[in-house]
């Protein structure tokens, strides 16, 4: 029981809100020194494990610059600008394809997707643009009021694409070609004498994937509803 | 031999973060000019020296980086990158080439995971065939940079100062998943998953089939939330609940358990803070006030997600 201290210290460390590198270190200098082991012991592990998990960091280091460099020149007003060229496009829209296409690219065994690289220069831009759009078409007719996306509602926007970005990479991988996770599953019901195929497991993930679509059907719904009623509130809001 | 294996990257990565360092000691305008100087510097030379630095050295570097992030000395300066009427200006100049580099990304990891990782002469590989998918985007991230520069007809010098821009816009958390990963090493060493494993099956009536497989998928998704990696949670919570029970005890289809219960782990992923390169970074680059605002968007996602993989596991697992 007493191991499960780590635990505890990042959930109330979270809680209280303190720096998060803080409690997570904190945390596993406690679990190790329940663990018995020393000081030194366990400042080798977290650098032994922060050295082997670099390549988490990796990608994010490499794309900042050219991310950067395209905002710089314009990409986000450019993405913008051809998204209001699309009159059918919102919001919801916008993410559910990239949901669409994240799932079905990823059960063929490509990644092509990540934060770093398609949401913050193309998916959110083109998501709060789409946004924009049907806020200030909704808006502007009745009021007087600048038709200006709130920035709340721009955040959620955002914050939505990197959900779509996760829920498309999650739910896909299981599916056609079994990638990372199906070999980690078969290696570890091997070593417990339980042989199951790539196959069956791959089948198996069908199911979900559909049900995690439709699940982002729903959310992105419910995100154009929010827009289309913060867009009704603003309007009647404005005394003009 | 593998002619492009992520050392190239980790050493190219390395001299952007110290040019980042450099620029941030040389800013006299810097709000946290020697903290931040530091922090970027002490991950470059963990980037560049990597395995050959022993891990006791890599350790107190961390623990450095992290009183550093904790007393408040790494920040970024505010503000968007050049003036809006420049940005929009350059945009109606280059349309839509901008977006060829960001677009050859994506398509540059389509062609590495599908051919560039055939490619070889003899034992010599163009690729590192375990490491695929990382080495692809980051070769595509170096060709778009370089598309990039040749398109908008910018210096070298416009990259990194943009680049570093945004990494300070994330700050301290960009080493958050590294850490974590460290952390959830850390309790598997000293045991933490059997004791949760052993917790929840002596506190369930796992006698009763459909309680079975709900504990297994609860268990999945709580011990991923905690340890923030579902990889880690799979193989402890299937060999505590999941094998013994729902296999063994009620007889289901091990590989309908065994797909099932790793996308709930996923759900977990999708509700824990802990996951930090899924749900934090992307916070922070995405310039959202709230941190924790891509877990609260997507909570609502992964419990109707559990609560829907605990029902198909119950109908299929037991059937097929």
């Amino acid at each position: 029981m007493i191991k499960l201290i780590g635990i505890l210290v990042v959930a109330v460390g979270f809680a209280l809100r303190f720096n998060t590198l803080l409690v997570v270190m904190a945390a596993g200098i406690i679990t190790g020194m329940v663990a018995g082991m020393s000081f030194n012991e366990i400042m080798e592990l977290f650098g032994k494990y922060f050295v082997e998990n670099r390549y988490v960091t990796l990608t994010v280091l490499l794309i900042v610059p050219v991310v950067g460099l395209l905002e710089r020149h314009g990409l986000r007003e450019r993405a913008e600008a051809l998204i209001s060229k699309a009159k059918a496009a919102t919001a919801g829209r916008v993410l559910l394809i990239y949901t669409a296409i994240r799932q079905i690219s990823i059960a063929f065994g490509v990644n092509i997707g990540g934060h770093p690289q398609m949401v913050r220069p193309l998916v959110a831009p083109m998501a709060e643009a789409a946004a924009r759009q049907q806020f200030k078409r909704a808006v502007l007719p009745a009021a007087a009021s600048s038709g200006e996306l709130p920035d709340k509602l721009a955040e959620e926007v955002r914050a939505n694409a990197a959900a779509a970005e996760n829920v498309g990479n999650f739910f896909g991988e299981d599916t056609v070609f079994a990638v990372g996770a199906v070999l980690l599953i078969q290696g570890v019901l091997k070593g417990q004498g339980q042989d199951v195929g790539l196959w069956a497991l791959s089948l198996w993930g069908i199911p979900t994937a559909l049900a995690a679509f439709c699940v982002m059907v729903w959310r992105t719904q419910r995100l154009d509803r929010r827009i289309r009623e913060q867009a009704h509130l603003a309007k009647t809001e404005e005394p003009q | 031999m593998k002619l492009i294996s992520l050392d190239v990257f980790y050493v190219v990565a390395g001299l952007f973060l110290l040019l980042v360092a450099a620029r941030i000691a040389l800013d006299a305008q810097h709000p946290k000019r020697w903290g931040s100087a530091v922090f970027w510097g002490l991950l470059a030379i963990v980037f560049f020296a990597g395995k050959q630095l022993p891990a006791l050295v890599a350790g107190y570097m961390v623990l450095a980086m992290v009183v550093l992030a904790a007393t408040k000395q790494v920040a970024g300066v505010p503000g968007a990158g050049g003036a809006a009427g420049d940005r929009a200006k350059s945009a109606e100049r280059l349309r839509n080439w901008l977006f060829a580099p960001a677009l050859l990304i994506p398509a540059m990891a389509v062609v590495g995971t599908l051919l560039l990782s055939r490619v070889h002469w003899g034992d010599w590989w163009l690729m590192d065939s375990a490491n695929v998918t990382v080495s692809a985007v980051c070769l595509g991230a170096l060709v778009a940079a370089a598309v990039g520069l040749k398109i908008t007809r910018a210096a070298p010098v416009t990259a990194v100062n943009e680049g570093s821009r945004l990494l300070q816009a994330i700050g301290w958390a960009l080493i958050l998943p590294q850490m974590l990963a460290a952390l959830g090493a850390i309790f598997s060493k000293a045991g933490v998953g059997p004791v949760i494993a052993e917790l929840a099956a002596h506190a369930l009536p796992t006698q009763i089939p459909f309680v079975a497989v709900a504990a297994y998928c609860l268990g999945m998704a709580i011990f991923t939330m905690c340890m923030g990696n579902a990889f880690a949670a799979f193989p402890v919570i299937t060999l505590g609940i999941g094998l013994p029970f729902v296999v063994q005890l009620h007889h289901g289809n091990p590989a309908i358990m065994a797909a099932i219960g790793m996308l709930s782990g996923y759900c977990g992923t999708l509700m824990t803070p802990m996951a930090a390169n899924f749900n934090i970074v992307p916070a922070m680059l995405l310039d959202l006030k709230d941190k924790n605002a891509v877990v609260k968007a997507q909570v609502p996602i992964g419990l109707t997600l559990l609560a829907a993989n605990i029902l198909i596991m119950y109908l299929c697992v037991y059937r097929f």
